[in-house]
């Protein structure tokens, strides 16, 4: 057989690359190699499946000169399981029930002091280090779960695209850093450990937090949910204030 | 798979249902969680089917960040301009809310929960 003409290629990649099938594909396959280095690398953090692919997707899309929308099309089936994979939280947290009912004092109290901290200390040390205001109000919400997180931007005067960014660098860096951190704390129950990945990192840390122990994952789910309800309530309110103090 | 699916889809649209009736500020699958858990409470427990596919499903949750993340590339004017101002905030809060949270649960657990649930 003879290779493909230069021109009948390029007529191939035009019309695939317009696809939503080219994109979806794209997304698996390269997901699929991230997780295969993932394990090659016996696990080391530093290879997060979900930076890797970031990576390579907008390393290609950008020497393809693909819009962002394009490859959104495609991928968007991807995106759109976020929504029923939250819903199966419930799952995990039904089977630790008795453990967080039994927990629910200081998980109260945790939940209230991690979640200001995650929120105000991201604004206030933006602020002083003199971030523009829309990139501040994209930053306070940084530690709730993407749809949550872009809902309150978008309620601050922040971008919602640019949350989700801020939302998942900051859940990368937790699941790469957080376990390690916690243990030369001193923090060594898988409760604890849970709940602080699931608060500060929310889904990212939360898919690390499986990786230890179906407990430890339990907990951060929990963290999570709890912590984008708090802050969806609370965070419209109280950022105004806090703003009044570094204008 | 498609009843598991399908229940999950429902809880989902109802948590959107009621996020819109209410305008809560809450989006409608974590409404949908808190929904699936009271129901899974009243009936004791998912399905064989429900706790598969949700395994699943959530085995595979940092996959479906990709899509989002990918949207970096639309900032990276905003990210270069304003790229220490950004990092650091991002960095040391993450820091300090996995610290503080930590901290604060494993003291006030300290000695308390653990040795319990060890039995």
């Amino acid at each position: 057989m003879n290779p493909l003409p230069t021109s009948a290629m390029t007529e191939i990649w035009v019309y695939l690359s317009a696809q939503p099938l080219l994109w979806l594909t794209l997304t698996l396959l390269i997901y699929t190699f991230a997780i295969t280095l993932h394990r090659r690398v016996k696990g080391h953090p530093a290879c997060n499946p979900v930076l890797v692919s970031m990576v390579v997707l907008v390393s290609l899309l950008q020497l393809t000169h693909t819009p962002y929308q394009r490859y959104f099309d495609g991928a968007q089936f991807v995106h759109f399981l976020l929504g029923p994979t939250t819903v199966a939280l419930a799952i995990p947290l039904h089977a630790q029930l008795k453990r967080l009912v039994a927990m629910g004092g200081p998980l109260l109290i945790a939940l209230v002091v991690g979640s200001f901290t995650a929120a105000f200390s991201a604004y206030a040390i933006g602020a002083l280090l003199g971030a523009s205001p829309a990139t501040l109000a994209s930053l306070a919400p940084k530690s709730v779960t993407t749809p949550i997180a872009m809902g309150i931007a978008e309620r601050l005067g922040g971008l919602a695209s640019l949350t989700a960014v801020f939302v998942i660098l900051c859940g990368i860096f937790g699941a790469i850093f957080a376990p390690g951190m916690l243990r030369r704390l001193g923090v060594k129950d898988e409760a604890s450990i849970g709940f602080a990945m699931g608060l500060a990192s929310h889904g990212i840390g939360t898919a690390r937090a499986f990786q230890i122990s179906e407990q430890v994952g339990a907990f951060s789910a929990l963290a999570m949910g709890l912590n984008g309800l708090f802050t969806a309530i609370t965070l419209p309110w109280l950022l105004p204030l806090v703003v009044r103090l570094f204008s | 798979m498609p009843a598991a699916l399908a229940l999950l889809l429902v809880f989902q649209l109802l948590g959107e249902s009621l996020r819109v009736g209410f305008s809560l500020p809450v989006p409608g699958p974590v409404i949908g969680m808190g929904l699936l858990l009271a129901y899974l409470i009243l009936r004791q427990g998912p399905s064989h089917e429900l706790r598969q596919t949700s395994g699943t499903l959530l085995q595979h949750l940092s996959l479906m960040f990709v899509p989002a993340g990918t949207g970096v590339m639309l900032h990276m004017s905003r990210l270069s301009d304003e790229l220490w101002p950004i990092v650091i905030a991002l960095v040391a809060s993450t820091v300090l809310g996995l610290a503080v949270t930590g901290l604060t649960l494993h003291w006030l657990t300290r000695g308390k929960a653990q040795p319990e649930d060890q039995a």
